[in-house]
């Protein structure tokens, strides 16, 4: 079958499988699903940051005509479910028992007919409480004085959670104390939220008489989720489905299991109806897990000529009440040593020291790629204030440090084999698309009238596609991932995942990367996932790693099919499996090209009764658990121009150029829109994107009217193009995409509205630059949000 | 109390509350599903139905008043098998990724279309700027939209048009 | 109008995670008499519900719990209209945000109002939401109400057997606070015209559809090349309904860029901003003034014929 560049039979631009559904309204997601007899909660929330509680009193609740039940902590206690463990080895309060910790925690689960009915008997809870000192500020969690959070857990007698470092200090002093220049700067990369237009929810449907539960659930991770209830619950893991329907957006915000949820199943269990729990947009903005509140103390040391040779950071990292972050367990700041950037540099050290704060649990999230959105900025302003130091442009300055295409595989000071890249090329060509040079000139026009125009430079590398099994786990869950492909007798193919889309269009590159192993065109593969019934296992999509985890197992049971189907192939024609050859869709004999067989014929064959050779199988399935050697490194260069009004400090976003390099390229229409998500998350941090908090605790972003989210009139038409390198050791060469515009954007548009301050003299400062914060950085007093 | 809403052209009659907000009419006592919610402020626009043609956020309004009014949902676009273009052009330029925030856009884009079937892509910005979408960056609803405005659908024959 | 919203502070101290209003009774008008008289039968805890983009959020975060809603939705012809009738223009209370900005009467001779629609929350909300209904909740950062004080508008409140006019002075009583009493409701806007009136409005935002951080909504009525009435008024900054000190610094005197700027440092000195998550109150103070100097800019070119 012919490819076309409309249809094509393997990577290129095709339209999306999924949208037939999506644009009828037929999407099923999680509030979608009714079932009959189903019943409806919803949680009490604490309304202070920190208290003791005195009494819970729900018998008026209970009275209410349409309540089922009311599930408090003590009733889980009894269960032994009112604590459950966190992915990072920490606990979390299901329902509080003792006291609460931050403002949103679970107190209560309400169980009634109706959505609203629920909503209303929250009101008839009693709950007295005795409020305590709380600890908003991460800088003083660690104070003699700051109250005790975790006083349930044993020995815990301080807010510390953690140290952990990367790198050699030594060696990074010593370059440091002989650098001609060294430019330190503190920094706090501020509190934001993933925010899907989706919240988190779950349908729980625990059949007594079959004993299985079943779980439709907002998670980007089904099948360790699974595992997760069967370790927590006591519930035998076969007796457990948990499915993903369509969810509305992810962005790591559905990666954790909530106290909602184990709500829901408990009140299946209880009632023995099923539950659904959805929150509502102030419970996601106020409970679930938050992303970033990393305060970070930066320094960068170089040559006078330019030549950057360290770079140090120490971060005090805010996990909010309890520990709940997803990263893999050797790496409780995740991927944050990735810090030493796109650069060939001498010696680099960081220490992260984690703490609790009577905020929210969470940190990683909003397509951090495990603290890499930290890690780049940190470098990225560190480069830019080093070339205002210096009076060095900040591209040039880029262009004198970025690492060599002869440099790959680039062992980095903190032990990340960077995989391949050409650095340059990737930056010159974004520089030539925005017209760097035409608008330095520009900007020297403008400053001379008054205006304050800005270009901003970032350059980012990524470290993504978590990973090899001895590095990488989540609760001892190697992070690995399956792929299992069936080839039916009429050459039609069904693809079976265990990572999870949420909008990044699986059913779609998947079915492309079969496609152009196997020539099978992307319509006659039908891509399942997210039911953990019929699933392979895995550790589920964020962190960027579908396509590198994934899509490598798919690539690799694809061609498993494929050698099979050589056997087949030789046993049909009647000839030596080394005497044949293959084309995309067919093998054929060699030098005799008319004579072959498609891969529609050679999976009947494979079905039917030709005659295999001994320890050959019939069928054409196969499948895979791939483990990846290493991570991947996409990579990117970024250019934006901003335009601050001088009376008002509006910031603008006038343009943004985005040339990303993830490898080989699946499908370029899907590429770009992951960039153009990112890029827009970008201006979102950058300008209006802020959980904050007043000094009681009391948590002023709990609404889409106080987190700020852009709308399409403060985004730009943006402009993106790629550069490929593609990955030596991924078997298709494809690096992953989903993060990057993410983890680029918001230092290179900080990068701009910097420069358009040069009039000022402003150094630094910090996100969101909104009109007021952006006037005070005017006046010289540019300070951090929190 | 009874409420009556004509929704896609059909009446239906339900027995509710009058604190129904017309997005859980439609969704919950109606299966009409392809509305969504995604905030309690009436920022996201995820719940964007057309009533009387223009659009209107489902969650700030009553079932009640909804009432003699007629009310548009995503499920009402693809008419006797044929899809409107705005979802064809969602379909052809990528408008779409998780899909939640979807149905909301095409139907303004639909209302602006039938009052300006030329507009600029400031004035598509303009239209949508009351909707929140997390996934595409909006450039491609811009796009979708231009798309849509670019190929019309054909005007149905009229009657005199229709051979016997 | 009895029950009050209380003031939906920045803190969003909220008891419970709500989406749904409290339960109530509902009753449809059929006219503005028949709304007049089921405000009187059902008592103070009744309250009108006209676009439903004031009320219904506060209702569903709990903050306002009235046991009967009046929906006045089926008001829309009766009391959407902008004429021209006896040198004033008349907006009728239901006229809806959208109406107001697509009105061509407005935008040649009050552009003050379509200044203001265009930044007011975003196209959807502006679909039905209405001038009454922005103007009774009164909201401290809503700009209507700083756009009507600008330009001298007059409420009419009408009672059952009754009907009053009021200035802004009188109408606006404080945060959330308006004089239309129980049993009452507002059902024209009025604004003198004057063909040397000039008008305009400036805002600034963290971001499309968010309420204001400033805003200075300005009229200016010229003469002979002197200012002969000056209206400033201030949104989201604690100001008083109009800026006094400012407005008597123009009157009787020459438009100059210098005298415009004085009377916008007056303008900022006299307003009282509190700072929050929206900017700093010196940042506010300063953008009231840069935005009280653009909008007289604008208001005076206008009046001169020199701007659209």
């Amino acid at each position: 079958m012919a490819t076309t560049e409309e249809r094509p039979i393997g990577f290129g631009r095709m339209k999306r499988k999924e949208d037939a559904r999506f644009i009828r309204g037929q999407g099923n997601y999680v509030d979608d699903v009714q079932l009959p007899g189903m019943l409806h909660g919803a949680i009490l929330r604490s309304p202070v940051a920190h208290a003791r509680i005195v009494s819970i009193d729900t018998s008026a609740a209970l009275q209410h005509p349409k309540v089922h039940a009311v599930i408090t902590g003590k009733d889980l206690e009894g269960l032994n479910l009112a604590w459950m463990p966190t992915l990072s080895y920490d606990t979390q309060a299901v329902l509080a028992t003792d006291k609460v910790r931050f403002q949103g925690q679970e107190v209560a689960f309400v169980i009634a007919d109706d959505r609203y009915s629920a909503r209303d008997a929250l009101e008839l809870i009693d709950v007295e409480y005795d409020t305590l000192p709380a600890v908003v500020n991460a800088r003083k969690a660690l104070d003699a004085d700051a109250p005790v959070i975790r006083d349930d857990k044993e020995n815990q007698t301080d807010n510390h959670i953690f140290d952990w470092e990367s790198g050699d200090r030594a060696a990074t002093d010593e370059v440091f104390a002989r650098a001609d220049v060294v430019v330190e700067q503190d920094m706090l990369y501020p509190r934001s939220h993933p925010a899907p237009m989706e919240t988190c929810g779950a349908v729980a449907d625990m059949d007594k008489v079959s004993g299985k539960l079943t779980l439709w659930c907002t998670t980007q991770a089904p099948h360790a989720h699974r595992t997760v209830y069967a370790l927590v619950a006591g519930l035998p893991e076969h007796k457990i489905r948990v499915i993903s329907p369509d969810i509305g957006g992810g962005f790591g915000n559905k990666v954790p299991v909530y106290p909602g949820y184990v709500c829901a199943v408990v009140g299946s269990i209880v009632t023995g109806k099923p539950v659904k729990w959805m929150e509502d947009r102030s419970e996601n903005l106020m409970s679930t897990g938050f992303a970033r509140d990393y305060v970070m103390k930066g320094g960068i040391a170089a040559t006078r000529e330019g030549k950057i040779t360290g770079i140090r950071v120490d971060v005090i990292a805010d996990h909010g009440a309890f520990n709940a972050t997803a990263q893999p367990t050797k790496y409780p700041a995740g991927f944050f040593h990735v810090f030493t950037g796109s650069y060939d540099i001498e010696a680099a050290h960081c220490k992260v020291t984690g703490v609790y704060t009577n905020k929210a649990p969470g940190g990683v999230a909003y397509a951090c790629s495990f603290r890499v959105t930290e890690a780049v900025y940190l470098v990225e302003r560190m480069v830019d204030c080093l070339a205002d130091e210096l009076g060095i442009d900040p591209a040039e300055l880029r262009l004198r440090n970025l690492l060599r295409p002869d440099q790959f595989p680039y062992e980095c000071k903190t032990g990340w084999v960077y995989d391949s890249g050409d650095y340059e090329r990737t930056l010159r060509k974004a520089m030539e698309i925005i017209g760097y040079e035409q608008l330095r000139r520009e900007q020297a026009e403008l400053r001379g009238r008054g205006a304050l125009m800005g270009i901003g430079v970032g350059f980012f590398t990524e470290a993504v596609g978590a990973g090899p099994r001895k590095h990488m786990d989540i609760l001892g869950l190697g992070m690995n991932d399956g792929a299992e492909l069936r080839i039916h007798p009429t050459g039609k193919a069904q693809l079976s995942l265990s990572v999870q889309t949420q909008g990044q269009g699986h059913e779609t590159t998947f079915a492309q990367i079969v496609a152009e192993e196997l020539g099978i065109p992307p319509e006659d593969i039908d891509v399942v996932h997210g039911d953990t019934d019929t699933t392979p296992y895995g550790l589920g999509t964020y962190g960027s790693r579908s396509t590198p985890v994934s899509g490598a197992a798919t690539a690799l049971a694809a061609r498993k099919a494929r050698d099979k189907a050589r056997i087949v192939a030789s046993a049909m024609l009647e000839v030596a499996p080394d005497d044949l050859e293959w084309e995309k869709g067919r093998w054929f004999v060699k030098g005799d090209p008319e004579k072959g067989a498609t891969i529609q014929e050679i999976a009947m064959a494979a079905h039917g009764v030709i005659e295999l050779p001994a320890g050959v199988e019939g069928g054409l399935d196969a499948e895979t658990v791939y483990d990846p050697p290493n991570l991947t490194f996409p990579f990117g260069a970024y250019i934006c121009v901003v335009d601050v009004d001088p009376d008002t400090a509006k910031v603008k976003v006038r343009r943004f150029v985005a040339v990303d390099d993830c490898g080989t390229r699946i499908n370029p229409m899907i590429i770009e829109g992951q960039v153009h998500g990112g890029l827009t998350d970008g201006v979102g941090m950058a300008l209006m994107e802020l959980i904050a908090f007043d000094e009681d605790g009391n948590c002023l972003g709990g609404s889409l009217m106080d987190y700020l989210i852009p709308t399409a009139l403060e985004c730009p038409d943006w402009e993106t193009d790629h550069t490929v390198t593609p990955s030596p050791h991924h078997p298709i060469g494809a690096k992953g995409i989903g993060e990057s515009a993410t983890v680029g954007s918001p230092p290179t548009i900080v990068n701009a509205i910097v420069d358009a301050l040069k009039p000022y003299g402003v150094r630094h400062i910090d996100m969101p630059c909104t009109p007021s914060r952006v006037w005070d950085a005017m006046q010289g007093k540019a300070a951090p949000p929190q | 109390m009874q409420v009556t809403v004509s929704i896609n052209d059909q009446e239906y009659t339900r027995d509710v509350e009058p604190r129904m907000l017309l997005v859980h009419f439609l969704r919950d006592e109606l299966g009409l599903t392809g509305t969504h919610w995604g905030c309690d402020t009436s920022n996201c626009g995820t719940c964007v139905v057309l009533m009387d043609g223009e659009p209107v956020k489902s969650c700030t309004l009553l079932a009640a008043t909804a009432a003699g009014h007629e009310i548009k949902t995503v499920e009402g676009l693809e008419v006797d098998g044929v899809l409107d273009p705005v979802q064809q052009g969602f379909t052809e330029m990528h408008g779409l990724q998780c899909g939640f925030c979807t149905p909301g856009m095409m139907l303004t884009a639909r209302a602006l279309l039938d009052r300006n079937p030329n507009p600029t892509e400031e004035e598509i910005r303009e239209a949508i700027s009351g909707q929140i979408c997390r996934c595409t960056g909006y450039a491609t609803i811009v796009r979708s939209v231009r798309w849509a405005a670019e190929h019309p659908a054909a005007p149905a024959p009229s009657s005199e048009e229709v051979t016997a | 109008m009895s029950a009050r919203a209380r003031a939906l502070t920045l803190g969003f101290e909220r008891k419970d995670p709500v989406q749904v209003p409290a339960p109530f009774e509902y009753a449809r008008a059929t006219s503005v008499d028949n709304a007049l008289e089921l405000l009187q039968q059902l008592g103070p805890e009744a309250r009108l519900l006209a676009g439903g983009y004031s009320l219904l959020p506060m209702m569903k975060l709990r903050l306002a719990a009235p046991e009967y809603l009046i929906d006045i939705d089926g008001l829309a012809s009766e009391l959407g209209y902008i004429r021209e009738s006896d040198g004033e223009v008349r907006i009728g209370a239901m006229t809806r945000h959208r109406e107001l900005l697509e009105s061509e009467l407005l935008a040649t001779r009050l552009p003050i109002f379509t200044d203001a629609e265009r930044v007011i929350a975003d196209p959807v909300v502006r679909n039905r939401g209405t001038i009454g209904g922005a103007l009774c909740q009164a909201d401290p950062a809503e700009d209507l109400s700083a756009v009507c004080a600008a330009v001298g508008a007059q409420m009419v409140i009408r009672g059952r057997n009754v009907e009053r006019t009021v200035g802004m002075r009188e109408f606006q009583r404080g945060p959330y606070e308006t004089a239309v009493g129980e049993a009452e409701m507002l059902v024209e806007i009025r604004v003198a015209l004057d063909p040397n009136l000039g008008s305009a409005y400036e805002k600034v935002e963290r971001r499309v559809g968010d309420w204001a951080v400033t805003a200075a909504g300005a009229a200016v009525t010229l003469s002979g090349g002197i200012v002969t009435r000056a209206g400033i008024a201030l949104a989201a900054v604690g100001a008083e309904v109009t800026s006094v000190e400012a407005e008597n610094a123009l009157v009787g005197k020459a438009p100059t860029d210098e005298l415009l700027a004085e009377a916008a440092r007056f303008a900022a000195a006299a307003c009282s901003p509190a700072s929050d998550q929206r900017g700093s109150a010196e940042y506010k103070r300063h953008v009231a003034g840069v935005l009280t100097h653009r909008a007289l800019r604008r208001a005076v070119a206008r009046a001169l014929g020199r701007e659209a």
